[in-house]
């Protein structure tokens, strides 16, 4: 965020374009109260917030977040139950309890997610990490997809119905086009793009050409996708395999698969890669391009801009497109690399969603959702790991992740919990 | 937001203009094109699709006063009928559009109904509607929406969007169930679902007005919590114990003297239970007090301008905390449907994304309670439409059926309801300087 503000100077003040097209003028003709009035958008100042220096509330937003996940695993734990009721002839009881729930939970979560001290072979102790990264990748994709939207102030909840239309569209070329080697890999990835991009660019369309609420239209959109997506793939002849009355594809022909990065025994492929290309484009984009410069100055303030000389309604379309393609993307990555074995309604597998948390923990900027991705990638990882080895629902994982969010968000509560002295003047 | 706009065309009256002159007819097109697109697609439909025969619709009801005869209609010629009737329509849209005139309110209303009666006639030629069936499924699906819409309505108004609508229904589903089964009555779990609803109004109010963090962040972040928490406690808890925590009373219909006994209206909207006759009085009050009572008036200026209302000595923070909690209890009262009603019990995720719909309605319905009931009325009648028609057994394929509701609402968005606009300070939180 702090490269940004020199950025919108400079490009406010540069030379006025000749042909004076989109261009913003040097001198726009804005009211200045309306470009910053005084109570507008909290959100730098949640920005600011973090990015000066507020490592300490992050880590203690984790801690509470922990914490609280801690009590809801101890309260639910058998035999805390049990020691509780004799608490007062036996305390220690109930602390050993506590400790060995609380404990056994968060170390398998560690285990299962980073290093697993217990295996006995060198892969085995860092494949968690692996497994960390590949759930990683799609919630970058699809996070970077709805953090662009942010940035344009669009809310994209569309995420669930883009994987789909996407992830359906990549099977199809996958299974359908007639090419061999690695083109078909690259020409089923640009379909998912193209697929969810489109249909993410309706709600774009839509809002510019009618004013129609992209919260409304992407919603309707992801039970939309979803039946079409359903029915493609109950029709032989269109997704379904042949000879089958499952609604499923077949699976993805060889050429089609993303390769795996580190050998057959780790399941970490291609994907994390295009994520981390993804992020580097999306970061060019937005802090380097004139049309990421249009994009934040349309999110910041659409009157303006439009005063500024810059198409709102283009601009709407135009972003809608690449977040829906980067959403695109994920579902490439699923369809493609995690799941290869076949196009399901279930390919989103909560992605779509998770991909706004991860949005909004990232603050919608593309490096920032790259450490929102890795934490939550981790989360679900351990998460599943956590449930085999301790019995505790996966569930608790969304617990913590959303009261992370909620807690980076408000610094001064976190503060004020840990008896932190106010921040000065920020 | 503004009229300068490329859409819609401004006519400004050329003559100098005086106060009581200064009046600005918007106009657009999207109507008669949105109009005209949906009748050529039914159109397409009775071409294509070649039904036939005829249509029944069966009007009487079990315990019915008197018997009302069932209604039989041909097919082709019903369909072509309201073909007609919908061309005209989307003509008068178009002479409307070029005349600068106002789409009158009852022209989509007119066409909404007439469409729906060919299109239903068309899908289930050579069976039996239950209409009565049809409609009074469409309230029990419509009664959590509106509930949630009316909490969502009631929010936004006060300035506070309410994302977690959704969150809300879900606890309030959660505590019904729990607090029903505990004490064993279905008005301990109402009330529990109440105070659930409230409790998650409690933090968004802490997060979104106190500590100043974005409204939708926290709403959407709620939700997941929400899901989080009922779905771990569902696990850990409730589904180990089900016959002590998770098995509540059902709570039963009940036949009101006189209303019950009209035909056709009396057993789709007066033989229901007590939420859905608590649902009945919550519109009409919210209606009755957001735009005549002093407390009404007071959420509204919170919500357009609380700067102003702060001057006029009006605490700005708490007239948004009270109005939240309201809402919250409203919209967990919605989620108490349920699991008292719908289903006996409790189960992860059972909202299955009400809320999101609700919030549409809130959108669509203008922020007004009225319009945003008959909102998320009409989701409920077009996703009990489609499981009407599937047991009928319609030509279309049923992922058609069932996306069409989703459609409608895209058309009706982008072509009627437009660029809707929210109270002016809805999402910025007050900072008193």
């Amino acid at each position: 965020m702090s490269d940004e503000r020199p950025d919108l100077a400079k490009a406010s003040t540069g030379p006025a374009d000749d042909d004076g097209s989109a261009e913003p003028q040097a001198t726009p003709p804005v009211d200045v109260d309306e470009v910053r009035r005084p109570e507008s958008p909290p959100w730098h100042l949640v920005v600011r917030s973090i990015t000066s220096g507020n490592a300490v509330v992050a880590v203690l937003s984790v801690v509470l977040a922990l914490i609280v996940g801690s009590l809801m695993i101890m309260f639910t734990d058998e035999s805390v139950r049990d020691s509780a009721s004799y608490i007062t002839a036996r305390p220690q009881d109930f602390f050993s309890a506590s400790w060995d729930a609380i404990s056994g939970a968060y170390t398998a979560l560690f285990r299962g997610s980073i290093y697993n001290n217990l295996s006995p072979t060198s892969e085995g102790r860092i494949r968690p990490l692996t497994e960390t990264l590949k759930f990683s990748g799609p919630l970058i994709m699809a996070g970077l997809g709805v953090g662009l939207a942010f940035r344009a102030g669009l809310f994209n909840i569309g995420g669930r119905g883009q994987m789909l239309l996407g992830g359906a569209a990549a099977g199809w070329v996958a299974l359908n086009v007639d090419v061999s080697g690695p083109l078909l890999l690259v020409l089923s990835v640009l379909a998912g793009m193209l697929g969810a991009g489109l249909w993410a660019g309706i709600a774009g369309l839509l809002k510019a050409r009618t004013g129609a609420h992209e919260v409304i239209v992407t919603i309707m959109l992801n039970y939309v996708g979803f039946y079409l997506v359903f029915y493609a793939l109950s029709k032989q002849g269109i997704l379904q395999q042949p000879g089958s009355v499952n609604p499923k594809s077949l699976p993805m022909p060889e050429d089609a698969v993303l390769p795996r990065l580190l050998g057959d025994q780790f399941s970490l492929h291609l994907g994390f890669v295009l994520a981390l290309v993804a992020v580097a484009v999306v970061w060019w984009v937005l802090n380097r391009s004139a049309l990421g410069y249009r994009f934040r100055a349309v999110g910041e303030n659409p009157h303006a801009a439009r005063t500024a000389g810059i198409d709102v309604g283009r601009m709407y379309v135009v972003v809608m497109l690449m977040a829906g393609g980067l959403v695109g993307l994920a579902a490439s990555n699923q369809v493609l690399g995690t799941v290869p074995d076949g196009v399901t309604t279930g390919l989103d597998a909560g992605i779509g969603f998770d991909a706004i948390t991860v949005a909004l923990l990232g603050r919608s900027h593309p490096l920032g959702i790259l450490g929102a991705g890795l934490l939550f990638g981790a989360f679900k990882a351990g998460g599943f790991s956590m449930q085999a080895a301790e019995g505790i629902p996966v569930d608790i994982v969304l617990v913590i992740q959303s009261l992370i969010v909620l807690f980076i968000a408000a610094p001064p509560l976190v503060r004020a919990l840990f008896r932190l002295p106010a921040k000065e003047a920020m | 937001m503004s009229t300068t706009d490329n859409g819609p065309a401004v006519e400004i009256p050329d003559e100098p203009v005086t106060d009581e002159a200064r009046v600005v007819t918007v106009v657009s097109p999207k109507a008669a094109i949105v109009l005209g697109l949906l009748t050529l697609g039914l159109g397409l439909a009775v071409l294509l699709g070649s039904q036939s025969g005829d249509t029944t619709y069966r009007l009487a009801s079990r315990d019915d006063l008197f018997e009302l005869p069932e209604v039989t209609v041909p097919v082709t010629g019903t369909a072509i009928a309201a073909l007609v009737v919908m061309a005209l329509c989307t003509a008068e849209a178009l002479r409307r559009y070029l005349g600068r005139l106002r789409l009158p309110m009852w022209l989509p209303i007119v066409f909404a109904v007439v469409a729906m009666t060919g299109f239903l006639t068309w899908a289930a030629a050579g069976g039996t509607v239950p209409l009565v069936g049809l409609l009074s499924g469409s309230v029990a699906l419509a009664v959590p929406l509106v509930f949630g819409a009316l909490g969502g309505v009631l929010g936004e108004r006060a300035g506070v969007v309410n994302i977690a609508i959704d969150g809300q229904l879900l606890a309030g589903a959660f505590a019904a169930a729990l607090t029903a089964s505990i004490v064993g009555s279905t008005w301990a779990g109402m009330l529990g679902a109440m105070v659930a609803g409230a409790l998650v109004a409690v933090i968004l109010g802490v997060f979104a007005i106190s500590y100043y963090v974005d409204q939708v962040i926290v709403g959407v972040v709620l939700n997941v919590l929400v899901i989080g928490v009922t779905s771990f406690m569902f696990s850990q808890v409730l589904a180990p114990n089900a016959e002590s925590l998770n098995s509540p009373p059902r709570l039963s219909a009940i036949t009101i003297p006189v209303l019950g006994d009209i035909p056709v209206v009396g057993a789709i909207l007066f033989r229901q239970t007590v939420i859905v006759y608590l649902l009945y009085v919550a519109v009409a009050v919210v209606t009755w007090a957001l735009y005549k009572t002093r407390w009404g008036l007071r959420v509204r200026a919170v919500g357009e301008h609380p700067k102003a209302a702060d001057t006029v000595g009006i605490n700005v923070v708490a007239t948004r905390y009270k109005t939240i909690l309201l809402a919250g209890a409203i919209a967990g009262l919605g989620g108490a449907f349920y699991t008292l009603v719908s289903v006996q019990g409790f189960n992860r995720e059972m909202t299955g994304g009400a809320g999101y719909i609700a919030l549409a309605a809130v959108i669509f319905g203008k922020w007004d309670p009225i319009r945003a009931t008959l909102a998320a009325l009409l989701f409920g009648f077009a996703s009990n439409l489609q499981g009407v028609l599937s047991v009928i057994g319609s030509p279309v394929p049923s992922q058609f059926m069932l996306m069409l509701p989703y459609v409608v609402t895209v058309f009706a968005v982008a072509g009627l309801v437009g660029r809707s606009r929210g109270p002016a300070a809805v999402g910025l939180p007050y900072r008193k300087s």
